[in-house]
């Protein structure tokens, strides 16, 4: 393996790996922070089920934190004249993480898994809002970070090739970042409800916990309406204008779209065949991709062939397929939630058995689908590091050769799978388990 | 001079990571030795519990700092100490299985696993951690292009001033700075347990830190001359810059004030002056290699700070988010740290009821 893939493979290994757990704490930060509210207005059932979830926030958590520290020295181990170069910008955020989301999320968390019995409701609640708050943060200096590379603001590029900041709240007020935060953020929502119906829904099916799975349904389930539906809109269709207005070679793409036309086709289900620069079996909805993107059902496309190859992202088929497993699961997700909504709301949703279980068993797929999301911005950003100034070939670490990368990278991919194990064994023993009633007699 | 505050600041989170993951591997170090029953292994990992995960972040805080301040120090410091690194970080991992896995899934047999896990972990990283810093005072080999790749060991194993041939991560000076990282930050960990934790798992924790006391006192010592020797910087700052000589007589001072406290057997006290010490071993360290970031055995290479700083804007701006934050910050820890209780009781239920019950034990 040459060096640049080995780099880039054990980021993205370790970056995905990592990000199936920020994906559902964040979402969960805010549930759990909404069910201590319920709590302290009075419902008890709610701070019970709290509890449950603060132990099932805390293990991802502790598995993000893990993770998430690999990615920080990566940038310096692995990507070294992409940090030096781009220092002066990068960097900021990354600091700002540290100080300003990490040190509130640590500091609060042990308050919150630790603190119920000698904190007040209140100062509870406040450590849960706190710590919602620090993981919030953190993504959003994450995303800023992420969106200099995707579209470079408030930098200017030196002589000698160092990126230089020249200000810091243009930077900071990226308006990529905005859609892209926006768009991730719900993301995450989407992946903690649909693990809140989840389990629900799994309570539901054995007929335990029969109070905490009603409400571990009704809070999963208005989450996860509204999430699934601004995924799509407004944030989704945000996000694919952007792309398609700044980023028009990796649009055409993601949409699978070779030729340049007018009035241009969505192509829904198909493999792109990269020798002849086609779709085949596709199935094509006519018009859409212009009138979702343009409002205009004749407007101007541009295809691939507009561009010279070396532009293209290195991966056409695999930035083609990300995108509409991610789209595809979205829409999914949607259909799901509303129907879950319609009998809640009817109160007939226990007796539903097939729609529980359709619940249950989509647990999983909001991780694909934002793992699907992160792979399309990423591999869509190919092969810039930093679109339009930085190509990813002469970001790497000179020094560090392919085959300790390599070795390190199988490295990671033997501890987490060992990670793996140890997670599912401790989440299924808190399933298991399940919520408590009673007052803050469980603690750990 | 916006260089040197950013030397400064960029030392403070990694002095606050020292101090206070410092004690949790401390107690990591010590958890086989000092607690044997199930009950007691449970109350040491108690006693960290709320607090080493946000302990741990001030490292985040410290490399995300240094990225800031020096960001070509990062890329060749990092990269150039690419497999060690790698091992810390895989034993940060073992290390958290170690310490969540107890509660998490207790088990009759796999405690042992976890436990033994938290224990090498800690002390690996300890000792890791150490022999870094011994190599940041040592110097690396930095080629023309000022990079280097450290192998974890080469031919060059006695670090005279002026060796030939490429350093290793570990040589004789390096693993004694790792050993004295262990011993330091042992005895800081024994002090933790001393004075936050009832019953005999403190008990043995006090009579530890009489020994530790005296095998760090003699590592410091024999460390103190080794770093004269292998990094001629260290003289040269203290005949040019005399006034960094208080970090390391304030480092005595806390010592001796550490060794008073132990003596009469006042040990949170002896913790502060432990987490004193500490810091300015850091200090002392940092005196050692100013004005370089990163130190050459061939001294025209090093890479200087003005070299490996941030451009001035990025510096400017970033000192008025980076000092509110990091004392917005402190704050928080020093909010959290006054909700623990005052002592650890053995069992979980004990003293919970009894509000009220934080008196001081000084």
């Amino acid at each position: 393996m040459d060096a640049l893939t080995a780099h880039r493979f054990q980021f993205a290994f370790t970056i995905t790996y990592h990000y199936l757990f920020p994906q559902l704490t964040m979402g969960l930060a805010l549930l759990i922070a909404v069910l201590k509210y319920m709590g302290l207005r009075g419902n008890v059932r709610a701070n019970e089920a709290a509890r449950f979830w603060i132990k099932v926030f805390a293990l991802a958590f502790v598995m993000g934190v893990v993770t998430g520290i690999p990615l920080e020295f990566q940038f310096g181990t692995n990507w070294a004249r992409f940090s030096e170069a781009s220092g002066g910008v990068i960097s900021q955020t990354l600091a700002m993480e540290g100080v300003f989301a990490f040190v509130l999320e640590s500091a609060f968390l042990g308050l919150l898994v630790y603190g119920e019995k000698r904190l007040s409701a209140r100062a509870h609640f406040a450590a849960a809002v706190a710590v919602c708050v620090g993981t919030w943060m953190s993504g959003w200096f994450i995303i800023v970070t992420n969106a200099f590379m995707q579209h470079p603001v408030g930098h200017e590029v030196l002589d000698d090739g160092t990126i230089a900041l020249v200000s810091l709240s243009a930077y900071l007020t990226n308006p990529w970042a905005f859609v892209q935060y926006a768009h991730t953020m719900v993301g995450s929502v989407v992946t903690a409800s649909f693990v809140m119906t989840g389990i629900g829904a799994y309570y539901t099916l054995l007929d335990e916990h029969r109070e905490h799975a009603a409400l571990f349904l009704k809070v999963g389930i208005v989450a996860g309406v509204l999430s699934s539906i601004a995924i799509a809109l407004p944030t989704g269709d945000l996000q694919s204008k952007m792309v398609a207005e700044h980023q028009p070679i990796t649009f055409a793409a993601m949409e699978g779209h070779f030729e340049t036309e007018e009035g241009a086709g969505l192509v829904i289900v198909g493999q792109p065949n990269m020798e002849t620069m086609t779709i085949d079996n596709p199935i094509v909805a006519p018009r859409m991709l212009s009138i979702m993107t343009h409002q205009r059902w004749a407007s101007r496309i541009e295809g691939l062939n507009e561009y010279p190859r070396a532009e293209w992202p290195d991966n056409v088929p695999l930035l083609y397929y990300a995108y509409h497993v991610m789209v595809g699961l979205g829409t999914m997700f949607m259909a799901l939630m509303v129907l879950a909504a319609f009998f809640l709301k009817r109160g007939t949703l226990r007796k539903k058995r097939l729609l529980l279980w359709a619940l249950l068993i989509a647990t999983p797929f909001p991780f694909i689908a934002n793992t699907a999301g992160w792979m399309t911005s990423e591999l869509g950003r190919q092969p810039w590091l930093i679109h339009g100034v930085m190509r990813t070939a002469d970001g790497t670490s000179l020094q560090v050769s392919g085959g300790n990368t390599l070795f390190t990278l199988l490295g990671f991919m033997g501890l987490y799978a060992l990670l793996s194990l140890v997670y599912i064994l401790a989440l299924v023993k808190i399933v298991q388990k399940g919520p408590a009633t009673g007052s803050a007699s469980e603690s750990h | 001079m916006l260089e040197t505050t950013w030397f400064v600041l960029a030392a403070l989170p990694l002095i606050a990571y020292a101090v206070l993951d410092g004690f949790d591997l401390g107690v990591g170090i010590l958890h086989l030795r000092v607690a044997k029953t199930d009950d007691e292994r449970r109350q040491v990992l108690r006693s960290i519990g709320p607090v080493w995960d946000g302990n741990e972040v001030w490292i985040v805080v410290g490399g995300a700092t240094l990225f800031l301040a020096f960001p070509r120090l990062f890329g060749v410091a990092f990269s150039g100490f690419y497999l060690p690194l790698m091992m810390v970080l895989w034993l940060l991992v073992f290390r958290a299985l170690g310490i969540e896995m107890r509660h998490l899934m207790p088990h009759r047999l796999f405690d042992r696993l976890w436990d033994t896990s938290f224990a090498v972990a800690s002390a690996l990283l300890a000792f890791g951690l150490g022999a870094a810093l011994g190599n940041v005072v040592r110097g690396v080999s930095l080629d023309e292009e000022g990079i280097f790749f450290a192998p974890l060991w080469s031919d060059v194993f006695w670090p005279a001033p002026g060796a030939e041939g490429q350093t290793g991560v570990l040589d004789v000076f390096t693993v004694l700075c790792g050993l004295t990282t262990v011993a330091v930050l042992a005895l800081h960990g024994a002090l933790w347990l001393a004075s936050r934790l009832e019953g005999v798992v403190a008990g043995r924790a006090a009579n530890d830190a009489k020994r530790l006391y005296v095998a760090a006192l003699v590592l410091t010592v024999a460390l103190t001359g080794a770093t004269a020797w292998v990094q001629p910087n260290l003289t040269h700052n203290l005949g040019a810059r005399p006034v960094g000589i208080v970090f390391p007589a304030l480092g005595a001072v806390s010592l001796a004030v550490l060794g008073h406290a132990i003596r009469t057997q006042r040990w949170a006290r002896a913790f502060r002056a432990s987490a004193a010490w500490i810091a300015f071993l850091i200090g002392s360290a940092a005196y050692a290699i100013f004005p370089y970031v990163l130190l050459a055995r061939i001294p025209e290479r090093s890479l200087h700070l003005s070299d490996a700083a941030n451009l001035t804007h990025a510096l400017t701006v970033a000192l008025y988010w980076w000092i509110p934050g990091v004392l917005l910050g402190a704050s928080y820890f020093v909010y959290a740290y006054r909700q623990l209780p005052a002592r650890v009781p053995l069992h979980e239920d004990a003293g919970d009821d009894g509000d009220g019950a934080d008196t001081s034990e000084e």
